[in-house]
């Protein structure tokens, strides 16, 4: 105990004194500050109301053990549960009151000691105020010359430092030892240069446009004014690694009325009477855009709220999104399928660091 | 109807200063007036009382039916023959479906202006509505109301599941719990919606909803989604409560709320003293 209330100072059990002498280390504060503020000391002791009248000791002395017994009653529930009401193989409401009273059993059965030991300190066990002062970083004088000495031994009869050959090959050895790690860890990246797989999809010169899943082709007149259709390119089902080809290709089809929409003069031909195909991964940060409006023509992005423009070619009216989404160029092939003119003419979704445009 | 015989009879009363004796009694002018009055307040209570009235439609008199209740409920904004106004849309070929939609969930006729029209108690009973459909789909080809086959909800949960999460789960949430769009603007829940109303908003698009046309959705998918939206409805949630189902918003502020401020409240106990 330091020093308390009482102004016992009798012991040094514990103390700065007892552990370092009359020079005890700095807590490691470099600056000394000027003004300081004076340390004020503990406010005065107030007896608690258990302090003064042992009936109301007793009283919290039970409830502190209500507690420990509403823990053991938790603890007996959660069994009890468990074994009440089993988890039915194929009935998924059976796991939800399973795990519902299970859990409320074992929280009783916690908090119930956790609860009753805070109250049990804060009610009934000794009310003093006492400092625990913080260990020094710094060892003893003592401390430190022993463990210089423990080194210079270990230098003398090992003869690290006489015997050099010894020494540099050890540390070649050291420094070669981590490089399989590198060569490892360097062939988990892609073989091939991912900013070429960032630049092109699977969208080229007469890919049929199809529905997502299922992969049949749309004809144009099948897209009515108003619609919307999720799009995949052709054959991306039989692709090995379908995912990530859907992830750079998926295309949002929508047509709108060919007088509400602003072409510019080297996209003229890249709708097909009025239906406009535009890349469905954002600009931003590369989440799907679908949120297709169709009577405003905006297009709203989930994740961060960028909002394009169909009408305008998807220009960002709202949100973090600074591009906008890049288009499909589209016509029809002789049976009146919707094709792909080209590729998409830049890299879809976010920007990334060789990006040029 | 009723000014036009009193602008008549004012010429008529300075030829009786001039003439000292009329063709027409004094009281003609009275008399017209009143005619004009309880001939438009005849006509008015006519078309109000149709609107109104619980009264069966017979199958004959339904287009007839629907025309007045068009003419008493609509017209104002989509034009007499359906043509449209600054105030609403053209209703040409909009279809039955549609206007099954619309006036069956309530949302027509619009109680306000704003942003979009919101689901409410409808305002007519079921035969006026198949009135007002059949009325409409009279004046133009559209969308039918669909066929009781597809809304039996005995399809491919799983297909319906995978077509909802491609085509509908990005606004209406995968659960189907709606979503905001943009300036105030929001996909509806789903929870509890009919079967037919479901289909007739994939046919036909309503307010902002893009058109999911037969061709892009098959009839029988249509159903698969239908089946996959009854699923949701009549299965319970596994993991306790849903909290709306609606993802990281809901359940980040309950346990930033409740969460938190549990954790705050058992500190502030911790350190407080006991008296």
């Amino acid at each position: 105990m330091a020093k308390d209330h009482d102004g016992a100072e009798g012991s040094i059990v514990g103390t700065t004194v007892e552990k370092y002498g009359d020079n005890p280390p700095t807590a490691g504060i470099a600056v000394v500050v000027a003004d300081q503020i004076p340390n004020p000391g503990f406010p005065p002791f107030r007896p608690r109301v258990t302090d003064l009248y042992p009936e109301k000791a007793r009283q919290q002395e039970r409830r502190v053990s209500a507690l420990f017994v509403i823990s053991i009653i938790g603890s007996v529930f959660a069994i009890a549960a468990y074994i009440a009401f089993p988890i039915v193989p194929g009935d998924i409401g059976s796991v939800r009151i399973n795990n519902l009273l299970l859990g409320v059993g074992i929280t009783l059965g916690l908090l119930g000691i956790g609860f009753g030991a805070v109250h049990w300190s804060k009610t009934l066990m000794d009310g003093h105020d006492l400092v625990e002062q913080r260990h020094g970083t710094r060892g003893t004088a003592a401390t430190r010359e022993k463990a210089v000495e423990v080194f210079t031994l270990g230098n003398k009869e090992s003869g690290f430092g006489r015997r050099t050959l010894i020494r540099r090959t050890l540390i070649g050895a050291l420094v070669v030892s981590p490089l399989p790690a590198v060569v490892l860890f360097r062939d988990l990246a892609p073989i091939t240069d991912p900013v070429e797989l960032l630049r092109h999809t699977l969208w080229d010169k007469g890919v049929r446009l199809t529905r997502d899943p299922s992969g049949t082709p749309i004809k144009a007149s099948e897209v009515t004014i108003g619609s919307a259709f999720h799009v995949i390119p052709e054959g991306l089902n039989d692709h090995e690694d379908k995912l990530e080809q859907k992830a750079k290709a998926a295309v949002l089809l929508m047509r709108l009325k060919p007088e509400d929409l602003h072409v510019s003069a080297d996209r003229a031909d890249w709708n097909y009477d009025g239906i406009v195909a535009y890349s469905k991964i954002c600009t931003h940060v590369g989440c799907p855009v679908a949120l297709y409006e169709q009577q405003t023509h905006h297009l709203l992005c989930p994740c961060h709220q960028s909002q394009f423009d169909i009408t305008q070619e998807a220009k960002v009216i709202f949100g973090p999104a600074k591009r906008p989404l890049p288009q499909l160029p589209i016509t029809i092939d002789a049976d009146g399928y919707l094709i792909a003119r080209s590729d998409f003419t830049e890299p879809v979704g976010p920007s990334f660091w060789e990006r040029k445009l | 109807m009723a000014t036009a015989p009193r602008s008549a009879t004012r010429p008529a009363k300075s030829a009786r200063k001039q003439r000292a004796a009329g063709r027409r009694h004094p009281l003609a002018t009275v008399a017209l007036i009143m005619v004009g009055l309880i001939g438009t307040g005849g006509a008015y209570a006519l078309f109000t009382s149709s609107a109104t009235a619980e009264t069966q439609t017979a199958a004959a008199a339904q287009l007839d039916d629907g025309g007045k209740l068009f003419a008493a409920n609509c017209a104002t904004c989509h034009g007499m023959a359906l043509q449209g106004t600054t105030q609403g849309p053209s209703l040409i070929g909009v279809g039955a479906a549609a206007v099954d939609f619309q006036v069956g969930t309530g949302r027509m006729p619009l109680a306000a202006t704003g942003p979009q029209a919101e689901e409410k108690p409808p305002q007519f009973t079921d035969a006026q509505v198949a009135a007002l459909a059949a009325y409409v789909a009279s004046k133009g080809p559209g969308p039918a109301i669909p066929a009781a086959e597809y809304l039996t909800g005995t399809g491919d949960a799983a297909a319906g599941a995978e077509l909802f999460r491609i085509n509908c789960a990005m606004c209406h949430n995968v659960a189907g719990a709606g979503g905001a769009l943009t300036e105030g603007k929001y996909a509806p829940s789903l929870a509890g919606v009919s079967a037919q109303h479901i289909y007739e908003a994939m046919v036909t698009g309503p307010q902002n909803m893009p058109v999911f046309n037969d061709d892009n959705i098959s009839p029988a998918d249509k159903a698969n989604i239908i089946t996959y939206l009854r699923y949701l409805d009549q299965t319970p949630t596994p993991g306790g409560f849903d909290l709306g189902n609606l993802g990281p918003v809901s359940e980040g502020l309950f346990i930033w709320i409740f969460g938190l401020g549990a954790v705050v409240a058992i500190t502030i106990w911790l350190t407080a003293r006991s008296n």
